[in-house]
């Protein structure tokens, strides 16, 4: 186990059991939220699928797996909205009539979570740079209140470039809040072109290990990898490196700049759902 | 009034939830207040908005938690914070704002609070509160815990007049009885008001402090309302008339249909000469001072 923050990827422990009252993702169960995802976003025609393509496993495997009554989750980056709210309807928190209501007037389901309403989502965040604030704080309350109880907090890679960020990675470590895993989904892209390209923190495990964290990488579409990476740490704040594809699942938008923003065609939906390549636009259309 | 700050939290202490962030400040004035949290004392270190986050998060999970730093770098540093995590939660977490206007005169504009209550009046949920003087801070600090939804307390150095008594805190509070205008001070500039005129006579002014915003959380009392009609109303303030008590009491004259005779502010000016110094200085320069008063309001 390693003691001082460094990149680490053959020494990841084991997987903690799967606690009470859930039970292993079944793979048939992730591949039918991503159609649900697909499909929701379809109707709403409404982009950001890329991102929530992206964090959809991570998401799935933590709330079935390891989200018990005691723990918290935070998305702190709010545009993966819908792969949160697919997340929550795959436990039965939000029907799937809800889901059609997904970013239209009247909707409890807004492109980024809402802050107040919705079981399972304790902050609304959307602004980036806030999750990782609000993850250590439930996880420093957990301490002073003498709880257990793991807190994640799902961050993207690009929100790294945010001042409040490293702001509460200073926190957290100095606190050595061991109770708190903070996901990075690093799919590589954002806004208006790579995190290489705007602002680059590559390579992001080996820059975030300076601070008194432990690093682990994963393939953040692996489900048997991201078990062993999300497995309980010691004594700090564990910092897992999810190696992701924007539109992970979309032949036609995995990692494409425009999956941040533009909205899904039929045709690229039924080809995802179909697995049918050849239906898709294609990575160069 | 961090003396009586750290006070009143000391009396506070016992309470299991309290937990207390600073953002690395009270050096030599909250050691007894550290003492007496033990782990529940958290020098967050120089980042407003990770504290200001952080409390959001400990106040959804029942805790007490309250922040302190000096006032811009609270509302100003941390506003999305106080915005998106305490204010769209409605959660309790009570902001700390020592140095109000410009409290820490030559310490520089960086460091004055001249829009605080302005732009937090905007937010829904949010309680502000200004002790007019250091007798009010620990019924404050009280009415601050007690409060279900957020608050922001801004701290200042309170001024009694010599020879007189501060009332008993409450949001509204009638200092000196008149029958001229009805002069209403916010905070610390009540004092300030105050002396302005304690030595008139029953013709002089009536002045009113205000240490509770805003006005849809913290109306004016009947007493107010009926002595207003027909009078010259002047509001005092260590802040910039933009959103502004003066602002927001003027629009709620002419909503409840009260006519008053006339309307003169005195607000915070800035720094117009574009040079720096003690508090009194910058109040000087504003007008807020006690000569400056008495001739605003008998021009």
């Amino acid at each position: 186990m390693a003691r001082r923050g460094h990149t680490l990827r053959a020494e990841t422990p084991p997987h903690g059991a799967v606690p009470a009252g859930l039970a292993p993702l079944a793979p048939g169960l992730l591949r039918l939220a991503r159609w649900r995802l697909l499909a929701m976003h379809r109707t709403a025609g409404v982009g950001h699928v890329g991102g929530n393509l992206s964090a959809l496993d991570a998401m799935m495997l933590v709330h079935h797996e390891m989200l018990a009554d005691a723990d918290r989750f935070v998305l702190s980056k709010g545009h993966a909205a819908g792969a949160l709210y697919v997340t929550l309807w795959s436990r039965g928190l939000i029907t799937d009539a809800e889901l059609d209501s997904f970013h239209t007037d009247g909707t409890r389901l807004p492109g980024h979570p809402p802050a107040r309403g919705l079981p399972g989502i304790r902050f609304g965040t959307g602004s980036l740079g806030h999750g990782l604030s609000l993850a250590g704080g439930l996880a420093l309350a957990a301490r002073l209140q003498g709880r257990e109880g793991r807190v994640f907090c799902l961050t993207s890679d690009g929100e790294w470039q945010e001042g409040s960020t490293l702001e509460a990675l200073i926190f957290c470590a100095h606190r050595r809040l061991s109770n708190l895993t903070i996901l990075i989904d690093h799919n590589r892209l954002q806004g208006f072109g790579t995190t290489d390209e705007v602002a680059s923190l590559d390579p992001i495990g080996r820059v975030l290990a300076g601070f008194s964290v432990e690093i682990r990488e994963a393939d953040g579409h692996d489900l048997p990898a991201m078990r062993r990476a999300l497995a309980p740490g010691t004594d700090r704040p564990v910092v897992v490196v999810l190696h992701t594809v924007k539109g992970h699942g979309v032949p036609a938008i995995e990692g494409r700049l425009d999956s941040h923003y533009l909205p899904l065609t039929e045709e690229q939906v039924q080809a995802a759902i179909l697995g049918d390549a050849v239906l898709g636009t294609g990575e160069n259309a | 009034m961090r003396r009586e700050l750290c006070a009143a939290l000391v009396a506070r202490a016992a309470r299991p939830d309290l937990v207390f962030l600073t953002g690395d400040l009270g050096f030599g004035a909250l050691e007894p207040l550290r003492d007496a949290l033990g782990a529940r004392f958290l020098n967050a270190g120089i980042a407003e908005q990770n504290m200001i986050g952080v409390a959001a998060a400990l106040a959804s999970e029942g805790l007490e938690p309250w922040t302190y730093t000096i006032a811009p770098f609270c509302y100003a540093r941390a506003f999305e914070q106080i915005r998106n995590d305490v204010c769209l939660h409605r959660l309790p977490v009570r902001l700390l704002a020592n140095g109000g206007g410009y409290a820490y005169g030559v310490m520089g504009p960086t460091h004055h609070a001249l829009e605080d209550y302005g732009i937090l009046s905007t937010l829904p949920s949010l309680r502000i509160f200004v002790p007019a003087f250091d007798t009010d801070v620990a019924a404050v600090v009280e009415a601050a815990g007690g409060d279900p939804g957020p608050a922001y307390v801004r701290l200042g150095r309170g001024e009694v007049p010599a020879g007189c008594t501060a009332p008993p805190y409450a949001p509204w509070r009638r200092l000196r009885a008149g029958r001229g205008p009805i002069v209403v001070a916010v905070g610390p500039m009540a004092g300030l008001a105050w002396s302005a005129f304690a030595d008139g006579t029953e013709d002089g002014p009536e002045v009113w402090a205000v240490s509770e915003l805003p006005l849809s959380m913290s109306p004016p009392p009947r007493a107010f309302v009926e002595a207003l009609s027909g009078r010259t109303l002047c509001v005092v303030e260590e802040h910039v008339a933009q959103g502004g008590l003066g602002q927001s009491l003027a629009t709620w004259c002419l909503e409840g249909g009260i006519a008053v005779a006339g309307f003169r502010p005195v607000a915070a000016a800035g720094y117009p000469s574009g040079t720096y110094g003690s508090q009194s200085f910058h109040r000087r320069e504003s007008g807020l001072d006690p000569e400056s008063l008495r001739q605003r309001l008998s021009a």
